[in-house]
This record gives structure tokens, C-alpha cells and sequence, in this order.
């Protein structure tokens, strides 16, 4: 026995436990991550995924500080809790990222996305998708005797279960934005 | 200052800004303007390779061997792409290096024009960073924030990518210490919380042991200095990386060799036994963990490194410390010697006399013979007639010789070890022993070579002669890919597919044709002479040293296993590889 106190193989953190001090369970997390809105700075996030075979779920960008030439680039991402760390201390590494927050973990947030679907169909289906569209407050943004676009916005969960309905009355195409998130407060 | 100059002069002078004296290069038509302009002054000395992949290699084995960024010009398309082996190497590496490449102009990127590549999209992912400059007036801050990138935090491999028109263009120039301060600050000092638990952890502990690598030779010779220190003053054991080598002398009292799959018996033993662990500038490499969940089973951890990617990367450490490791280990000496310089001495005399059990093991004997002149016989000559030279600078190329060098030779100071760690490059080598010799004219510089690898950029034998560069190609000769041979005769059942070298050249006529001088030699007996011979003609020498064809490097950690499953020497090897560990590399 070590003055340490550790018993062979029962450490918590040793390697023996690596996995389960980690936790092996598939988290998802919505990064925020501030970047120089220069060329390339968006191959060079994707291209981090890409070549350490993370996933991306959704991404969006776009300049929000047209002074400071600032972008922010939002990320839904999945993995392992050691998977999740990696990835936000690798996209700290790269040169002209300044800041890198997780929203999961920093706190409550707000997480939208906007949608638009492409819903054909004739008399019955036709009058029952713009009945659940009311419900669900997404809006008529084009119309054509046999079709209705529908804008909506929401958790990505809500324009989930909208094209879900909207399915088996003549979803067409679906065009998402992918999650833009802040922080509450 | 600023004054009004084109882009090809902002580059020589950006260059000589920041105290650049050498650069490694081949010229072509896109960076031709550069070349007109190095033409024409005497400040910078441009070498002249025979393959950009040497240009990078040189700048590489100039940067590890001085502390200073290697600078490397090359041209478009063919130029650039040559030189993504070397940037990938330095990248594994952290070698800190500043490639310039040319571009074709910037009216004409993106129509497939004559060499043009995407060069900033092929080198990204083996860059540390990256620019295409398209604007004259951005050039010289691009380039000063490039050298600040390259040496600063983790050091690494930088590229600017500059267009022909971009280069005949004027603009303003602005002089490095006019630059704004660049965004990209790594943070130096460590947390003081984390560091009194490290304190604390070295006052307790009764089986430490200092995993040290590449990162303290990064952070500098103080650095150095200090590990030193912390290893005297405390007694505890030290080990290091095949990057490490160097930053505790060999010849020092508590030095236990290096560790990882060919490292020393009892350093190996020692860390998977330990029950403090304190890693230094090391990455937990696979080389050096071994099968991850056997990995060190009851130590605690701690890792003092400057990059926080690489903490809890593989394995999960107990004590995180992200800083620079000279100005961390400045501050756990000073608290440790404030506290009383406590240490569990007891224990520690118990822990040393394990250690020397597991040495008298004598893990690097070998069956030597009086016929044929065994790789690790000439090694341990080698080292015999030149470690008296404290100038001698090793570098080595891939494989088994590489593995035994690092084995068989002593390093008493960092910087004089090059070698290819991470990436494993074939070839590398030679062309850093010419960067070595260039950064130190009067030094013994050897790069102790397998016949395949040094083949692969046997080419630089004519930067060698044409610079009269007295670099000692030191080839252990088994005519063999002795490194795969050794693989296959463990994992694939002896069936030696494709990993020997048939046709071999004459080395000595190779040498003679080059101008360069050859010794060959076979007998054991004329052995000595003949490193002498080597060592005292001025100027490069081809050193073909015929040894015996299949002697295997041991000890070797099977892939797939841990620490203490080590193999020690032929009797062993039997079915010692599962058929799990052999989809390792
Ligand atoms: C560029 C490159 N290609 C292939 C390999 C795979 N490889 C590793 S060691 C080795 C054999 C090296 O042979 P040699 O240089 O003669 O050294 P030896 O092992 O015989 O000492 C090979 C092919 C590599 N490391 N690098
Ligand atoms: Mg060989």
C-alpha cells in the first residue's frame, strides 16, 4: 500500500477506470464558438471534425461583428463527455478561434431553428396542414393551388415533430438552418 | 518603420527582422521575385536542397538543434506539395518551422493555371497555422505574426502562401516590433492550486517517477536546467520519450533510459508501478502507453504541459497543469523548498532498490559475434569513440537502427538528439543532419541511418558535397526493412513480404560518385579503425556499416499490451503478439 491511499486497480482515476470516470454515454452539446470571420477559418472547423472523426449535428455561421470581423459559428455536436472535451480543447487550438463556450454545461440557453417545408396535397390533407401549422404558429410563406410552404421556427425538437405531421399529408422537402443558441440572462 | 517596398523585398526583409540567418530552399517561377532579391544581399544564406521534402527535414534538424524557427522557400504546386511530408513531420513533432511558398497570382487562383495547387487547403491539417496572402500591404505583419505563431505555446510548422503578384507588388512595410499584439497568447504560468497538489503528491509519494519528453526540449534550455534540479534535490527516478532524450544527462545517477514499446526494462516497470506519475512535456504517445486500461494501474497522475488538448486526450490525469513546463517547474521547486523540501525518503531508498533489481536484469544485452558486426556492437563502438565530443549532434533515421540509437547512445544535453518521433519519417534523417551541421559548422554531426530510409533522400548527398558539409552518414547495412522484417517474423509467420532491400547500391562508389568520401566495413575487428576514419576525414562521409541481417530490436512491448508484459530477447517471442494486438500499429 502507497502513502497515496490508492489499492491496486481501484483508483478512480486510474487508467483501469479511464472509461468509466469518463462516462461511455453519448451526450449531444451545442458549442458557441467566436472565430475572426476570415478565409478559411470555417475549413479549418470543419475540417478539425472531419479529421478526428467527430460528428457534427448542425452548424450555422455568420458574422455578428462586422467591426471586430467576428463570426459565430454554432455547433451541435455528440459524443463521449472525453470526446466533448477533446473537441472544445482542439477548436481552442486553432489560431484565430477566440473563444469557445459550451452551452450545455455553461447554463440554461435558448436554442432555435427556422425551417421551411414544402407540403403538397389536395382538399382534406391540404385544410389538416394548415390546421396543425396554426398550432404549431409556423407561417404560410408560399402557396399554390396543390402546395403551401410553412416557415417555422422553435427547438429543433418542434420542427422535428411538425415535419413528422406533416409527413403523411404530403411533406415534400424540408430546408433547415441549424440550431442558433444563446445563452440566457 | 514603415517604408514603401514590394512584396519580394518585404520578404527578406521580414526575414531579417527576425534574426533569420539561414534558409533551406529550391527556387521556381513562382517565387522567383524572392530569389531576385536574396540575390542581391549577403545577410541570409539560402541552401540549396535537391528535393523540398530536404528543405523541410534541414529546417527541421536546424530548429531542434538551435531552439530557433527553420525557414524554408519553395515554389508553387510541385514545390509546395513536396515540402507536406516535412510540414506533417514537424507538426507530430512540434517543431517550430516558417515555410514560405509561392503562389500564382491572384488573378489567375482558382482556374487551374500552371502549378498553381491549393496549397493553404492541402497544408491546413498539417499546419499549425496557415495564410494566403492576397494583399501586399498585409504581407510583412502576415509574416511576423507567422514566426509568433511558429515559436510561440506549442511550437509548430507555420506556411504562408504569397502570389506572384502579391511579391512584384509595392506596399508599406512595417518592422516587427510594430505589430499589433497577435490575439494568439498560450497561457504560461500554471494554476498555483493544481501545482501545491503536485507539491503535496511529491512530499507523499513512495514510488514516483518523472515522465519527461519533447515538450521540456520546446520549452527551453532553463527548462532543462530546472528538471535537473527537481531530480536532484528530490532523488526521484527519471525517464523519458524518444523526443526527451537529452533534457537529463544519460550519464546522470537517477537516469532509468527511455521507456515506450523498445524503451528500458526498468523503465517501463517503473511506470507501470509507480504510484506517482509525474508527466513532463509528454503526450501519453501510444509508443509509450501500451494498451491504455493496463496503463500505470495505480499511480496517481499528474501532466504539466503547455497545449490543453493534450491533457485527458488518452489517458485521465489526476493533477492537470496547463503552462509552460520552465515557468511551472520554477514554481513547484520554489513552493516544494519553501515547504521544507519534504520528500518520503524511506520509501523512495525502498523504490530505488526495486528499480535496481529490474536493472540488473540487463535489458539491452546482446549475443555478440566475433564474424559479423551486430548493429548494437556498432552503436555501443560509436558511442565509445565520440561521446568524448560534446559537440556530437545524433540524428537518426526510421526503423530498428533508429530504436537502437536511441537505445545505445547517450545524450548529456537537449538539442543534440533529432530524430523522427511521431510521424515515423523514412528519409528524414539525412536531410536534418545538413540542417544540424549547417546551424553548427564546427560540430560532429551523425546521423545514424538504415540503408532503406537513408535511400530515400540519398539525393542530398549533393547539398552535402556542394556545401561542403562534414556529415557522417552512419548506415547499419542489414539489407533489410529491419523494422518490418522484425514485425513479420513476430505477426505474420515469417513471411517476409516485400522487406528487403535487392539491389542495393555500392555505398562507396555512391559516395565516390557524389565526391563525397566511402568506408566500408564488415569485420568487427576493423570496426574502430574505421569509425575513426570517419570521424577525423573533413567533410560528408557515406558510412556503410554491414551488419548482421536479422537481429531483432528488443526489449518490445507487443502492441496491445501493457508495461510489464514486456519481451526481452528472441527466447521469448513466441505467440507473444495476440491476434488483437496485431491490427495495431
Ligand atoms: C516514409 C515511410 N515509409 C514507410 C515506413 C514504414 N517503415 C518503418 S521502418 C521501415 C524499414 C526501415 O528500413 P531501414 O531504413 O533499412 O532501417 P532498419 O529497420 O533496417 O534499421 C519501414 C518501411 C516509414 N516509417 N516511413
Ligand atoms: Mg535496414
Amino acid at each position: 500500500m502507497s502513502a497515496l491511499k490508492i489499492k491496486k486497480g481501484s483508483s478512480k482515476h486510474s487508467a483501469y477506470n479511464l472509461r468509466s470516470s469518463f462516462g461511455d454515454e453519448i451526450q449531444t452539446h451545442t458549442l458557441a464558438i467566436l472565430v475572426d470571420n476570415e478565409a478559411g477559418v470555417l475549413a479549418r472547423v470543419i475540417g478539425l471534425f472531419s479529421g478526428r472523426g467527430y460528428n457534427i449535428d448542425s452548424l450555422t455561421v455568420a458574422e455578428v461583428d462586422h467591426e471586430g470581423h467576428l463570426s459565430r459559428i454554432t455547433i451541435v455536436t455528440t459524443g463521449t463527455p472525453q470526446v466533448i472535451e477533446q473537441i472544445k480543447a482542439q477548436l481552442g487550438r486553432i489560431v484565430p478561434v477566440h473563444e469557445v463556450h459550451d452551452l450545455t454545461v455553461d447554463g440554461p440557453h435558448v436554442e432555435r431553428e427556422l425551417a421551411l417545408l414544402k407540403v403538397g396535397g389536395k382538399g382534406e390533407k391540404r385544410v389538416e396542414a394548415l390546421r396543425l401549422a396554426d398550432i404549431f404558429r409556423a407561417h404560410a410563406v408560399d402557396s399554390t393551388l396543390d402546395s403551401f410552404t410553412f416557415q417555422i421556427t422553435g427547438t429543433p425538437e418542434k420542427v422535428d415533430a411538425f415535419a413528422e405531421l406533416m409527413r403523411p399529408l404530403g411533406l415534400i422537402e424540408i430546408a433547415r438552418t441549424g440550431v442558433a443558441a444563446l445563452s440566457r440572462g | 518603420m514603415t517604408s514603401h517596398m514590394t512584396g519580394a523585398k518585404m520578404v527578406v526583409q521580414a526575414l531579417k527582422d527576425q534574426g533569420v540567418d539561414t534558409v533551406f530552399g529550391y527556387p521556381g517561377g513562382a517565387v522567383l521575385p524572392i530569389y531576385d532579391e536574396i540575390f542581391q544581399q549577403n545577410e541570409i544564406r539560402h541552401i540549396l536542397v535537391r528535393h523540398e521534402q530536404g528543405a523541410v527535414h534541414a529546417a527541421e534538424g536546424y530548429a531542434r538543434s538551435t531552439g530557433r524557427p527553420g525557414v524554408v522557400l519553395v515554389t508553387s504546386g510541385p514545390g509546395a506539395t513536396n515540402a507536406v511530408t516535412g510540414l506533417t513531420d514537424a507538426l507530430m513533432d512540434s517543431i517550430p518551422l516558417v515555410v514560405l511558398t509561392g503562389q500564382v497570382p491572384t488573378f489567375m487562383i482558382g482556374s487551374d493555371a500552371f502549378q498553381e495547387a491549393d496549397t493553404v487547403g492541402i497544408t491546413r491539417p498539417c499546419t499549425k497555422h496557415n495564410w494566403l496572402v492576397k494583399d501586399t500591404d498585409k504581407l510583412a505583419t502576415i509574416l511576423h505574426e507567422a514566426f509568433h505563431v511558429a515559436k510561440s505555446g506549442r511550437p509548430g510548422p507555420v506556411l504562408v502562401d504569397i502570389p506572384k503578384d502579391v511579391q512584384f507588388a509595392s506596399g508599406n512595410y512595417v518592422s516587427g516590433k510594430k505589430v499589433p499584439a497577435s490575439e494568439y497568447k498560450p497561457k504560461l504560468k500554471g494554476d498555483i492550486e493544481l501545482i501545491k497538489k503536485l507539491v503535496e503528491a511529491i512530499e507523499q509519494s513512495e514510488k514516483p517517477i518523472l515522465y519527461t519528453g519533447g515538450g521540456v526540449i520546446n520549452s527551453g534550455t532553463a527548462a532543462s536546467q530546472l528538471l535537473r534540479e527537481l531530480v536532484k534535490s528530490t532523488n526521484f527516478p527519471i525517464t523519458s520519450t524518444l523526443m526527451g532524450l537529452g533534457c537529463y544527462p544519460a550519464s546522470g545517477d537517477n537516469w532509468l533510459g527511455m521507456l515506450g514499446m523498445h524503451g528500458l526494462y526498468e523503465a517501463n516497470m517503473a511506470m507501470h508501478d509507480c504510484d506517482l506519475m509525474i508527466n513532463i512535456g509528454a503526450r501519453f504517445d501510444d509508443r509509450i502507453t501500451g494498451r491504455i486500461d493496463a496503463f500505470s494501474p495505480t499511480s496517481k497522475k499528474a501532466h504539466i504541459d503547455i497545449d490543453p488538448s493534450s491533457i485527458n486526450k488518452v489517458i485521465h490525469v489526476d493533477i492537470p497543469i496547463i503552462g509552460d513546463i520552465a515557468h511551472v517547474l520554477d514554481d513547484v521547486l520554489n513552493m516544494w523548498k519553501a515547504r521544507g523540501r519534504k520528500t518520503n525518503s524511506a520509501a523512495i531508498s525502498k523504490w530505488w532498490a526495486q528499480i535496481d533489481e529490474w536493472r540488473s536484469v540487463k535489458c539491452l544485452n546482446y549475443k555478440n559475434s566475433k564474424k559479423t558486426i551486430k548493429p548494437q556492437f556498432a552503436l555501443e563502438r560509436l558511442e565509445e569513440l565520440t561521446r568524448n565530443r560534446s559537440d556530437r549532434y545524433i540524428c537518426t533515421e526510421v526503423g530498428q537502427h533508429q530504436m537502437w540509437a536511441a537505445q545505445f547512445l547517450g545524450f548529456e544535453q537537449p538539442n543534440q538528439w533529432m530524430t523522427s518521433g511521431g510521424l515515423g519519417t523514412m528519409g528524414y534523417g539525412f536531410p536534418a543532419s545538413i540542417g544540424v551541421q549547417i546551424a553548427h559548422p564546427n560540430a560532429l554531426v551523425i546521423n545514424v541511418a538504415g540503408e532503406a530510409s537513408w535511400l530515400m533522400n540519398m539525393q542530398e548527398m549533393g547539398t552535402a558535397v556542394q556545401y561542403n558539409l562534414p556529415v557522417k552518414q552512419f548506415i547499419l547495412n542489414n539489407e533489410r526493412l529491419g523494422m518490418v522484417r522484425q514485425w513479420q517474423e513476430l505477426l505474420h509467420g515469417e513471411r517476409y513480404s516485400h522487406s528487403w532491400s535487392d539491389a542495393l547500391p555500392d555505398f562507396v562508389k555512391l559516395a565516390d560518385a557524389f565526391g563525397a568520401k566511402g568506408i566500408m566495413v564488415s569485420d568487427p575487428a576493423d570496426l574502430d579503425d574505421a569509425i575513426l576514419e570517419m570521424v577525423s576525414y573533413d567533410g560528408p562521409v557515406l558510412f556503410d556499416c554491414l551488419v548482421e541481417k536479422h537481429e531483432n530490436c528488443f526489449p518490445m512491448i507487443p502492441s496491445g499490451e501493457p508495461h510489464n508484459k514486456m519481451l526481452l530477447g528472441e527466447a521469448e517471442t513466441g505467440d507473444a503478439i495476440g491476434s488483437s494486438g496485431a491490427v495495431l500499429v
